[in-house]
């Protein structure tokens, strides 16, 4: 099999085949190319020993090749069964074939217990459905083709260990059964935990493949950046411990930049507190669901609190939208980058100079020597992987396209910068670069709120750690109290 | 300065098919339609077939201006042809009644359409009505407003310069095609000069990210909207100006269709995002040609817009890659079987 530069790739039944690689290494177009997306410009595919030949992915499909995407392409508003079932509904066998939806339903049961979903009402909206859950129901529905192959693109993105743990066993049954399954993931642990052989690209080529046992964490990472691996700088643990649990911030205090009292909204925050000071890196973890992403649009004014008091620089303060937070120097790079962050169809340049034309106005334009001063500098500084300043956004890989984003609020010069999921769907070579220019911007003074789900990370970049459960604030930990086990800790404790 | 010339490059390439589509109708014309390129100047001023379509072309294009940005948000305005149809009647009353001098009745008129706009772009960002069924409201309640304004007549006026709007010349041109040149500028400066233009194709082409990157949605929207106003209005004010009449019911008619279908030609996407105003100026004249061509080859007006469907569906095919890249797919297999 050859795909993109000369790439060879094989599947066996019954294994599971993790494809890793940077972003903009070829994985999607590899499987753009197995599943029919792209024609080939070379090479040929066999299945089973065949040769064959997709002109679309429902040819793919059709030949056994079901694919899950990391954009999870259902239909938010018809129901799970509906979802999985769409396109291939069972019908009654006489003119004009109404659909038998209790055989619907019933096969929808069927494909969600394969996966150990089986206390899920098929009848309920898919909207209503957690990410997690959904992400759970695209490959309920891919299952349902009966496939020979499964391909999933990162489809661990958006779960949690539970999530993962109950995803692994479900693929590990699934290879038992003979399926072949290709597993696209930057988690290194994934890859240990399940993978049974690895397939590492980098800019198109192929850089080898190996037995996943064989294989530690270094050999991956270095074959996947093409270098070795320089770690990360460690954020300087400074000063007072808070106790664990201890649940209150300190409030108030003068010197803080941003001081957070009870602030909530009705059906997606409780109660949260927290301080941040300049030139600080205090970071916000816990669960999927648990309300770090909520706090992060609160304060931006994304959401509208309808409780608790936000102070600024010790001066109570309301945003009613984004333009106000941005006004009192808040910066927000959202966690769905895709549909919240870029704005696909205009350049780079355009998209890095869009929130800082934003705060200046209508009347004051920056001259196009200005913006492509600003944009050009960022492109060198962060390292962005582009042609040039006038590619649209949407050309570019998920990493690029994140540094990218950073980009536009570096250059308003925020006081406060807020990263929801920085590094997700990145791969390792860009999360580093992003988690050093993160630390490069707290030595200038900047404030940043770090919000991810690799606790690894957040631990790594941040001096203080807010921790959430339940859409409430539950504990701070500071200091030499950072740690991946302190921090699991807090968010497994129960309430006392 | 190599950006720069990206930048210029990237602005041009929307440009190419409608010049090609129009250069193409223009070689038929040379070769079928006898007369077509005779112009003849007479009493300081051109006369000609193409003089007729630069003087009719520009009321659309006019309206297809505004329109472009209205398009670009992401939305419509159904409501050009009714908001031109009040300013045509304000315009006329006002003047035929003796109430305004003509200069105080066209400021009126287009003031009536810049609250069009507003009301229109109200109703789409504060009441979040989807733009269709918004402006839906106005292009059926306008003309009833239109004709309460002339209390169902025909208005007619005698006003030799407010005739001269829509009948006299500038530099041996219609005054129309003056006027759009002058509207042309006004937009094209406000659009590229002002962060208009990128805050339009930026909330036109994603939403929620330019609300979150700070752009002030709603009111870059109320402006595209106010501005499509006010120009349908001042299409009307020239239509009511050229037949020295207002006729609430048929002033107007089906202009805001024709806008819209100038911008798509010109290369602006119905969803939103990037535009073309130079593109927009081209589909306009594009589709006036096309009307003429027709009519000269004694097509019966009854039956012109079939034919006059057919074009533009081509033309709009041959705009979309994905159908270039089928075609071409295509004869590359016949090419090598």
């Amino acid at each position: 099999m050859l795909a993109l530069g000369g790439v060879d790739f094989s599947l066996r039944a019954g294994e599971i085949h993790a494809l890793m690689g940077e972003n903009g290494a070829g994985k999607s177009t590899l499987i753009k190319c197995l599943t029919g997306v792209h024609a080939p410009a070379g090479g040929d595919i066999h299945l089973a020993g065949a040769p064959v030949r997709f002109g679309s992915p429902r040819d793919a499909e059709r030949a056994g090749i079901s694919t899950v995407y990391q954009e999870i392409g259902l239909i938010p508003h018809l129901s799970i069964a509906e979802n999985i079932c769409l396109g291939r509904e069972p019908v009654h066998r006489f003119w004009p074939h109404p659909i038998r939806w209790s055989a619907v339903r019933a096969r929808a049961r069927d494909a969600l217990a394969r996966l150990g979903l089986s206390g899920l009402d098929v009848r309920r909206e898919l909207a209503s459905c957690s990410i997690a859950v959904q992400q759970l129901i695209a490959i309920a529905r891919a299952l349902d083709m009966s496939p020979r192959v499964l391909i999933l693109d990162e489809p661990t993105s958006s779960l949690d260990r539970d999530e993962c743990a109950r995803l692994f066993d479900v693929l590990k049954r699934l290879r038992g059964q003979g399926l072949g399954i290709i597993f696209i993931t930057h988690a290194l642990e994934q890859v240990e935990q399940v993978a049974d052989r690895v397939t590492v690209l980098r800019d198109g080529k192929l850089v080898g493949v190996h037995d996943a046992i064989a294989l530690s964490r270094a050999m991956l990472v270095s074959l996947m950046v093409g270098r070795a691996f320089d770690h990360v700088p460690v954020a300087a643990g400074s000063s007072g411990a808070e106790g664990v649990g201890s649940g209150g911030a300190k409030s108030g205090s003068e010197d803080a930049l941003l001081s957070a009292r009870g602030i909530g909204r009705r059906g997606s925050l409780e109660h949260v507190d927290f301080t941040i000071a300049p030139g600080e890196a205090v970071g916000l973890a816990g669960l999927l669901g648990s309300g770090r992403t909520e706090t992060a649009r609160l304060l931006f004014g994304a959401d509208v609190m309808d409780r608790g008091e936000l102070r600024v620089r010790g001066r109570a303060a309301r945003f009613a939208a984004p333009h106000d937070a941005i006004a009192h120097g808040i910066a927000l790079t959202p966690e769905n980058r895709k549909a919240e962050g870029i704005i696909p169809s205009l350049s780079v340049r355009e998209n890095i100079i869009l929130a800082l034309q934003a705060r200046s106005g209508f009347s004051k334009r920056l001259s196009r020597a200005a913006q492509n001063a600003l944009a050009c500098g960022f492109i060198t500084s962060l390292g962005i992987k582009v042609g040039n300043a006038e590619t649209p956004i949407a050309h570019l890989s998920g990493g690029n396209q994140q540094k990218a984003l950073l980009a536009r609020w570096l250059a308003t010069e925020p006081a406060l910068l807020i990263l929801d999921e920085p590094t997700r769907g990145i791969d390792v070579a860009s999360k580093a670069e992003i988690l050093r220019a993160i630390h490069d911007m707290r030595s200038k003074g900047m404030a940043i709120l770090f919000i991810s789900s690799e606790l690894e990370e957040v631990v790594r970049a941040c001096t203080r750690v807010v921790v959430l459960r339940d859409r409430r604030s539950v504990a701070q930990l500071s200091g030499v109290q950072v740690t991946e086990q302190n921090v699991l800790n807090a968010v497994a404790q129960h309430h006392a | 300065m190599p950006e720069r010339t990206r930048a210029i490059q990237n602005a041009l390439r929307p440009l190419l098919w409608p010049v090609v589509a129009l250069g193409l109708l223009l070689i038929f014309n040379a070769v079928c339609t006898a007369g077509f390129f005779t112009i003849e100047l007479r009493d300081g001023r051109f006369y000609g077939v193409l003089v007729d379509i630069l003087n009719h072309g520009s009321r659309v294009a006019i309206v297809a201006l505004g329109m472009t940005l209205v398009i670009a948000t992401g939305g419509v305005d159904l409501s050009a042809g009714a908001a031109a149809a009040i300013a045509g009647a304000i315009t006329a009353s006002l003047v035929a009644q003796g109430h305004a001098p003509w200069p105080l009745a066209i400021v009126a008129a287009l003031a009536a359409g810049l609250l069009c706009g507003v009301w229109n772009g109200v109703l789409v960002t504060v009441l979040r009505l989807q733009p269709i069924v918004a402006t839906l409201i106005l292009m059926v309640a306008g003309r009833g407003i239109a004709q309460l304004i002339t209390d169902g007549l025909i208005i007619t006026f005698q006003s030799p310069p407010l005739a001269a709007v829509g009948n006299g010349s500038f530099l041996a041109l219609p005054m129309p095609l003056a006027l759009l040149v002058g509207v042309g500028a006004i937009v094209a400066l406000g659009a590229h000069r002002t962060p208009l233009g990128l805050f339009i194709a930026s909330v036109g082409d994603n939403e929620v990210a330019s609300r979150l990157a700070g752009v002030p949605d709603r009111a870059v929207r109320i402006i595209a909207y106010a501005a499509c106003g006010v120009l349908a209005a001042l299409a009307g004010v020239i239509e009511c100006s050229y037949i020295k009449a207002a006729d609430a019911n048929n002033a107007g008619n089906l202009l805001e269709l024709d806008a819209i279908l100038a911008v798509v030609i010109g290369g602006t996407a119905l969803r939103g995002g990037r535009f073309s105003l130079a593109g927009t100026v081209l589909g306009a004249f594009f589709m006036q040609t096309l009307t003429t061509t027709l009519y000269m080859q004694n097509v019966s007006a009854e039956i012109a817009p079939a034919p006059k469907a057919a074009v533009v569906v081509i033309v709009c095919l041959l705009q979309s890659p994905s159908f270039r890249h089928r075609c071409a797919a295509l004869f590359a297999r016949r090419g090598s079987p």
